[in-house]
């Protein structure tokens, strides 16, 4: 299953469609709940990736805030992210699987202990919002060695030097934010610009499949669908949030919202 | 065993990764605030070397915040507790009542230089945020102010004071509604407006420009202690400098002249909160707004809820750069209850004419203990570093009274 992360890419390029890529938190609202999510939405999906939730996130908006907290809420730990990663890698082996989260929570884990974790349960990427280049220069190492996609992340406020710093030492899969914000504001920036920031860094190394997240929504989506990977996380959570508020089921409300999102950049 | 660097600014001490002995602070911060805290580091390092700056610094410290606070000794306490003498370095008679005003000025004016228009504080207590609420007005600057909502209300002299000096007080009703979530949301919120708005930390925590211009600040402090030292003793006797501890600047102001002192001359004694204590119970380190630091934490790395009568210590973290004093054994550090904090304002109150706030009622109450098994030769000095008065409705409601 090694570089099944690429081979997603490759799916969606063969396509001539963007990858989709769904954000969510691992136990948003219960451990079982979030599989089934998960578990559902796959088809429609490329890769997916599940947050760690942690309780001071300091990049995110408020709706991960608020699965962050739900998952929390409901007891859910480390051990028991793997294991449910675990069992989605069992029910779709082929489906990449990137974790996203804190530095804190994998450095009271243990770096080492954390990535051979990792790697056992099947993850095949992992996003660190607060482990920015070059501070993640050895974290990152120990990814590549143990077969895990260290993904890089570039804001539009990383200089064209930083940038061509942070390309050289990433993976296969760059993170491009899209604009200003934490998770899940509106995009400050036009279409136009964000496409341009795009290009810039697709420029220097057009082998690196570039993901554009923050912002995403059914509204925005097809205006970047000229993208290597589109990622939808705040949406996702939002819609998580009112089908608990309005008593309807996540599980098929989530189904829904995704199909159309993949509708849009087909 | 990690060793202080002599004659260099505790600040300073620093790896080019912003890494204290390896181990404490670090930048970790989203992508998107890497260039911002760039650009701030490079501003602060030409600006402290700027003599222009600094006298533009010097100016407001004298003229705006009222110049040198008083340095005296408490006789009646002294002869009431009958072992060390006990003086008092009253930061709270400075023009904004805490040691908060000192790097809230000074945040107000790096903004000016930065050509920034906004500027966004946390705050616990509310000293910091009536401190940046005031220097922003005086410097022309949109404010907003973080602060949870628990602090809102039991602070709200100061949310008082915030609001007519035009802040925007933003209240935070996220996860225990205290101020680490208010430090929380103040980050966000500069992640997201980090093109033109200038992020003041409220304390010497958060990735490594943000603590070095906190402590930066506040060790105008220190700087007039051993002048007034110098003036009652002819030299620096042997002495102990009780701070009270919450994320810790005004400590690193209170000690930052007498670091490099051998502590059997200058001993710092540091005093947290009883359940907000990570260097006192041997708390992890853990990763915290942007920082390595001892942390209190559960099991899972999620970052603990704290308890404290006083806002300003209900904080689970703690400067990086006291994890560097505690790992060289520079300083110590103890803690003091709600209990105490309460009985030491009591005796201090009814002996003395200082109105200390809850903060600074912890260190006094750790002064109390400590005194009587000293020696008359024994100098104390205590910071006293915040005033009562944001703290006269609980006093009232804990003690049944507020002193005149």
């Amino acid at each position: 299953m090694k570089n099944s992360i690429n081979n997603a890419f490759r799916i969606a390029k063969k396509e001539n469609r963007p990858a989709l890529i769904s954000y969510t938190v691992c136990g948003d609202n219960t451990k079982e709940r979030s599989l089934q999510i998960l578990n559902s939405i796959s088809k429609d999906l490329d890769i997916a990736e599940w947050g760690i939730p942690h309780n001071c996130p300091t990049a995110d908006g408020k709706d991960i805030q608020n699965s962050s907290y739900r998952a929390l809420q409901n007891g859910i730990r480390l051990n028991d992210i793997f294991k449910l990663v675990k069992r989605f890698k069992k029910l779709k082996p082929s489906k990449p699987m990137i974790l996203m989260g804190y530095y804190q929570m994998i450095f009271n884990y243990g770096d080492k202990k954390f990535i051979q974790k990792c790697k056992e349960s099947g993850v095949d990427g992992l996003i660190v919002v607060d482990l920015s280049f070059p501070d993640n220069k050895n974290f990152a190492k120990l990814c590549k060695k143990n077969s895990i996609c260290f993904v890089q992340l570039i804001a539009p406020t990383t200089t064209l030097k930083r940038m061509k710093e942070i390309i050289k030492s990433s993976h296969e899969m760059i993170y491009m934010i899209s604009t200003i914000s934490t998770t899940g504001s509106a995009l400050k920036y036009s279409i136009k610009r964000i496409i341009k920031n795009y290009n810039v860094i697709k420029k220097i190394k057009p082998s690196k499949n570039v993901v554009i997240g923050f912002g995403i929504t059914e509204k925005t989506i097809s205006n970047l669908r000229s993208a290597d990977g589109l990622v939808v996380g705040s949406a996702i959570c939002r819609e998580i949030t009112r089908s608990l508020e309005d008593g309807q089921n996540p599980v098929t409300n989530v189904g829904r919202l995704v199909r159309k999102l993949k509708n849009k950049i087909l | 065993m990690i060793k202080l660097r002599k004659k260099t600014p505790l600040i300073d001490q620093h790896d080019k990764f912003g890494f204290y002995g390896n181990k404490f602070g670090g930048n970790y911060c989203a992508e998107t605030m890497r260039k911002p805290i760039e650009d701030l580091s490079k501003l602060f390092e030409k600006l402290r070397k700027d003599r222009k700056f600094l006298k533009k610094r010097d100016h407001y410290f004298k003229h705006y915040l009222g110049g040198e606070t008083p340095f005296f000794k408490l006789k009646n306490l002294t002869r009431y507790l009958g072992g060390a003498q006990i003086w008092c370095k009253d930061v709270s008679a400075i023009n904004g009542d805490a040691h908060k005003a000192y790097h809230a000025t000074v945040n107000a004016l790096i903004c000016k230089e930065s050509g920034k228009r906004y500027i966004a504080g946390d705050t616990g207590a509310g000293m910091f945020g009536k401190n940046l609420a005031m220097a922003a007005k005086k410097m022309n600057l949109k404010c907003k102010i973080f602060m949870g909502t628990k602090d809102i209300s039991r602070q709200a002299p100061n949310v008082k004071f915030m609001r007519d000096a035009g802040a925007e007080v933003v209240p935070v009703d996220s996860g225990s509604k205290t101020l680490v979530d208010a430090v929380s949301e103040c980050m966000r919120h500069y992640v997201s407006n980090c093109d033109n708005t200038h992020l003041a930390v409220g304390s010497a925590i958060g990735c490594n420009i943000f603590l070095k211009i906190c402590a930066w600040s506040t060790s105008q402090i220190s700087r007039e202690l051993k002048k007034q030292l110098i003036k009652e003793f002819g030299e620096i006797p042997k002495l102990k400098l009780i701070n009270v501890i919450g994320g810790g600047s005004s400590a690193l102001g209170f000690w930052n002249e007498f670091i490099d002192y051998d502590k059997k001359h200058v001993e710092l004694i540091g005093v947290e909160a009883k359940y907000a204590a990570p260097l006192s119970t041997n708390a992890k380190v853990a990763i915290l707004h942007g920082a390595a630091q001892y942390c209190l934490t559960n099991k899972e790395g999620q970052i603990a809820d704290t308890h404290s009568i006083s806002a300003g210590l209900d904080y689970p973290g703690s400067s990086p750069l006291h994890g560097l004093l505690k790992d060289t054994g520079r300083a110590r550090y103890t803690n003091a209850s709600d209990k105490e904090a309460l009985a030491a304002f009591k005796l201090i109150t009814k002996l003395e004419d200082i109105r200390p706030s809850l903060e600074p009622a912890h260190a006094w109450s750790e002064c109390i203990r400590l005194a009587p098994k000293l020696k008359k030769g024994d100098v104390l000095v205590v910071n006293n570093c915040g005033k009562g008065y944001k703290d006269k409705k609980i006093y009232i409601d804990q003690l049944g009274y507020y002193p005149k």
